[in-house]
């Protein structure tokens, strides 16, 4: 189930390659990678199906929707990321029933949203003029969700150093707790007008990304290993439920994503 | 310089249900017809991966980019109106089928007393039961049920509707084209509970089909598989009945149909010489940018209700609805839909994430003048019903009241009651009020330069009062199911067009006998231009506590008698 944790410690030849650049092959010579500390590759020729069949391994068991478990497009900076991910475990824990927000990947699934239509609103009308508005008449920010987020994000480990001199990530669950309620009430100024952003309304996009990263088909990376699914008792996607309908019984059935369901 | 096409018999803009209705109708009759759609093709072959809540629940796949249009919207004359920047209270459709591809498929036909509500209201209860002083317009709509009644079979047997009769329904001259559909354990419940409580339960009339059928102009629509995502979701199986698997096909089977997509129209053109016709229209391509001018001798409106207002709106036919003289028909009478239900929680799991967008069962004995009036203080009802659409992880998180809304409390709970509650719910009526209406904002425009429309709207003490007596309805049906805990719905606020509401937007384009208070005729023919149809929600003087879509297609139908008998013999259809 938590699968995670286990490709973090993975720190593999492939890892080390990315980071270096050497795995884009042809702009490094063999003789060069070779001469690599502790990474004996053998010539240029070989090196490329190597990696490939190195990596095989590594990628069936931590791999997720095609991208590895813990690699990110929109979160480049790690405490930004560690903040996101504590407080959704906070919003989403871990409990008796199953996994929380952190191990289903609940973050790593707002990083893949915040890269497309939803992080640019592109689906929304976002021409101005940008005023004020009623409760009943909705977003009306000039933001869209990746600016809204980061604003968010930032300043929710902002509290967290001005209240408890540490990160947010670091804090007591107490702790998160209590800056997440203010935000959520609205007692925390982002230091910009109200129609730009308020605290309670970072925090109810919050919430919804942490639900959404729960239950989405896991091609969105999260709901790892449909966990979410499993533990709420949804079958995912099935072809049919006509042979089931009219029974008294509740029926358990082994969820199957999207591109599972046999078409 | 807009270039000028080859001029038709009739052009529809939009193909949905309505424009798909005329289409094939037309065309049956000999016309030639162009339907210009602004969206693009889609249909059984696009959803064979739809069962993404996430792509297509929570991030609406195939509703319209608001990007390009929207409207403005506030609570009253009084106040500022400001885009809808984002979907939510309703979900506009788009592209070929409209709305007719995400629906549910709940196949209602409006009552009798629907038809004739003004009349029959001031005979039961006399004429202050209106409340005409405190800003209601209660209209009748210039047509009877009677009159109807054809128009509605036709709609259900194209659809193949799977249902039974309805005792507290109005007459019928056939029954429904397919038994009912399968009934689940809920259902069973909520059938004995409302028997119990000797009220008349049936099963929902449905365009998710209990079996195959080949309907009338020889299309054939699926069974369905009850895999439990309808609404908002095409069928993968071309199980639910939508333009796509029924009226398009039939019209694209004659040479006489042409279907333009990605044409975008933006005005319709008065007849220079004549002011009481049309010439045609004007669309741009939306692809390249280009501009078209389709000429025509009908024009027929057939998009979503807002577009059907603007369209008129833009072109300047007909005179703007204005709240503080009265005068003006155009956008008045703007209504929606009211809930009033409520929640049951129960120790025992039943299969929700199972069903059908119009699996169901209701009972009409609480809506339209089904129950005696003269001690409440509102008129009209609702629908009440249970339905197992299939409830989906993202979207369904009932718990019960004092639950906090996140943490670990909340996703124990969120969880355990997944499987574990019910919802009974009244669908309710809207009556329209002076105050509430759609006109032309001044200040946002749209992505070709037109003004978006701007709604003014919000909930009355009519719908205050029968929303609150709906929920007390539910409320006993729960109890006597046996429901543990229930959790009523709140009393009706302001209306907030954040949250998911209703798609059921209606009037603006209303009918009725007499141009003093309607934009078009029981032929759904405009008033001031004889050429000119507009059809659709925006028909209906009042919205009744129902799903429209069945009232929607039995208009349609109408309306294309109507074109067909103005290409024969021109002028004023009676």
């Amino acid at each position: 189930m938590a699968n995670k944790k286990g490709s973090e410690k993975e720190f593999s030849r492939r890892d080390f390659l990315k980071t270096t650049g050497a795995a884009t092959g042809g702009i490094i010579g063999g003789s060069l990678l070779g001469g690599l500390v502790g990474f004996n590759l053998n010539d240029s020729s070989g090196s490329e199906s190597q990696t490939s069949e190195d990596t095989a391994s590594e990628e069936s068991s931590g791999s997720n929707g095609g991208t590895t478990d813990n690699a990110r497009m929109f979160f480049h900076n790690d405490t930004d990321f560690d903040t996101v991910t504590a407080a959704m475990e906070r919003i989403f824990p871990e409990s008796d029933v199953g996994p929380g927000a952190e191990e289903l990947g609940c973050a790593y699934y707002l990083d893949g949203q915040l890269m497309g239509q939803y992080g640019f609103n592109s689906k929304e009308y976002m021409q101005g003029p940008f005023e004020e508005a009623l409760p009943t008449q909705g977003y009306q920010s000039n933001l869209n969700r990746r600016d809204y987020f980061m604003l968010g994000i930032r300043k929710l480990n902002e509290e967290a150093n001005s209240r408890h001199d540490a990160n947010f990530a670091d804090l007591e669950a107490g702790q998160m707790d209590e800056i997440l309620t203010d935000f959520q009430e609205g007692n925390v100024d982002l230091d910009v007008p109200s129609h730009t952003a308020t605290s309670s309304y970072f925090f109810t996009m919050l919430r919804s990304a942490t639900i959404e990263g729960a239950y989405a088909d896991p091609v969105y990376r999260g709901n790892r290993d449909m966990a979410g699914w499993k533990m709420k008792q949804f079958p995912g996607h099935q072809m049919s439920y006509i042979q089931y309908i009219e029974d008294d019984e509740f029926h358990e059935i082994e969820p199957l994503p999207v591109y599972g369901m046999g078409h | 310089m807009a270039t000028t096409l080859d001029k038709v018999d009739v052009v529809t803009v939009g193909v949905g249900w309505t424009g798909g209705i005329i289409a094939a109708e037309a065309t049956k009759a000999g016309l030639s017809v162009v339907g210009l759609e602004r969206g693009v093709k889609r249909g059984t072959e696009d959803y064979q991966h739809v069962h993404d809540e996430l792509k297509y629940a929570v991030r609406y796949e195939l509703m319209q980019d608001i990007s390009k249009e929207t409207l403005t919207f506030r609570n009253s004359p009084d106040e500022k109106a400001l885009p809808m920047r984002q979907q939510g209270s309703f979900l506009l459709g788009e592209n070929l089928g409209g709305a007719g591809t995400h629906w549910n498929g709940q196949t209602w036909r409006f009552l009798p007393y629907d038809f004739e509500i003004r009349s029959m209201t001031e005979e039961r209860y006399g004429a202050e039961k209106l409340k005409d002083e405190r800003g209601y317009q209660i209209e009748d709509w210039g047509i009877t049920y009677d009159e109807l009644e054809p128009y509605f079979n036709t709609f259900e047997k194209t659809a193949g509707i799977s249902g039974e009769e309805n005792p507290l329904g109005g007459h019928r001259s056939e029954p429904y084209p397919t038994p009912p559909m399968l009934k689940s354990k809920t259902l069973k419940m909520f059938e004995e509970a409302a028997k119990g409580l000797e009220l008349d339960p049936i099963m929902m009339p449905s365009a998710n089909l209990s079996e195959q059928y080949e309907n009338p102009d020889g299309q054939t629509i699926n069974a369905c598989q009850y895999c439990a995502f309808c609404e908002r979701f095409g069928c993968e199986y071309g199980a639910k009945s939508s333009p796509e698997v029924t009226v398009i096909p039939k019209a694209q089977e004659s040479d006489d149909f042409t279907l333009r997509l990605n044409a975008n129209v933006v005005e319709i053109i008065t007849d220079e010489d004549d002011d009481s016709k049309v010439s045609g229209v004007k669309f741009v391509d939306t692809i390249t940018g280009e501009e078209f001018i389709q000429p025509a001798d009908v024009v027929a409106l057939t998009s979503y209700v807002f577009n059907n207002y603007k369209l008129l709106a833009v072109s300047d036919i007909g005179e703007q609805y204005d709240p503080e003289t009265g005068e003006g028909t155009l956008g008045r009478n703007y209504c929606y839909q009211i809930f009033g239900g409520a929640s049951g929680f129960f120790d025992e799991q039943f299969n929700t994430f199972m069903g059908a967008g119009s699996l169901g069962m209701a009972l009409d004995n609480y809506n339209g003048d089904n129950f005696d009036h003269s001690d409440l203080d509102f008129l009209h009802g609702g629908n009440i019903a249970i339905t197992q659409t299939g409830a989906r992880p993202i979207l369904s998180n009932t718990v019960p009241e004092g639950t906090p809304s996140w943490g670990e409390e909340f996703k124990e709970a969120s969880i355990h009651n997944y499987t574990r509650t019910l919802r009974v719910q009244g669908q309710g009526c809207t009556l329209p009020h002076r105050d509430n209406y759609l006109s032309m904002d001044e200040d946002y425009n749209d992505a070709y330069g037109v003004p978006l429309v701007r709604l003014t709207y919000n909930f009355k003490e009519q719908d205050k009062n029968n929303s609150a007596f709906l929920v007390e309805r539910c409320a006993e049906i729960l109890e006597e199911m046996g429901a543990k805990e229930i959790l009523k719905d709140g009393e009706l606020g302001d209306y907030d067009i954040v949250p998911y509401q209703s798609t059921h937007n209606t009037g603006g384009t209303t009918m009725g006998a007499s141009p003093d208070n309607s934009v078009v005729n029981n032929y759904l023919q405009h008033w001031d231009r004889d050429n000119l149809f507009v059809v659709g929600a925006g028909n209906f003087q009042h919205n009744s506590g129902y799903n429209p879509t069945a009232t929607v297609g039995a208009l349609a139908y109408r309306c294309a008698e109507g074109i067909i008998r103005y290409a024969e013999d021109g002028g004023r259809l009676e």
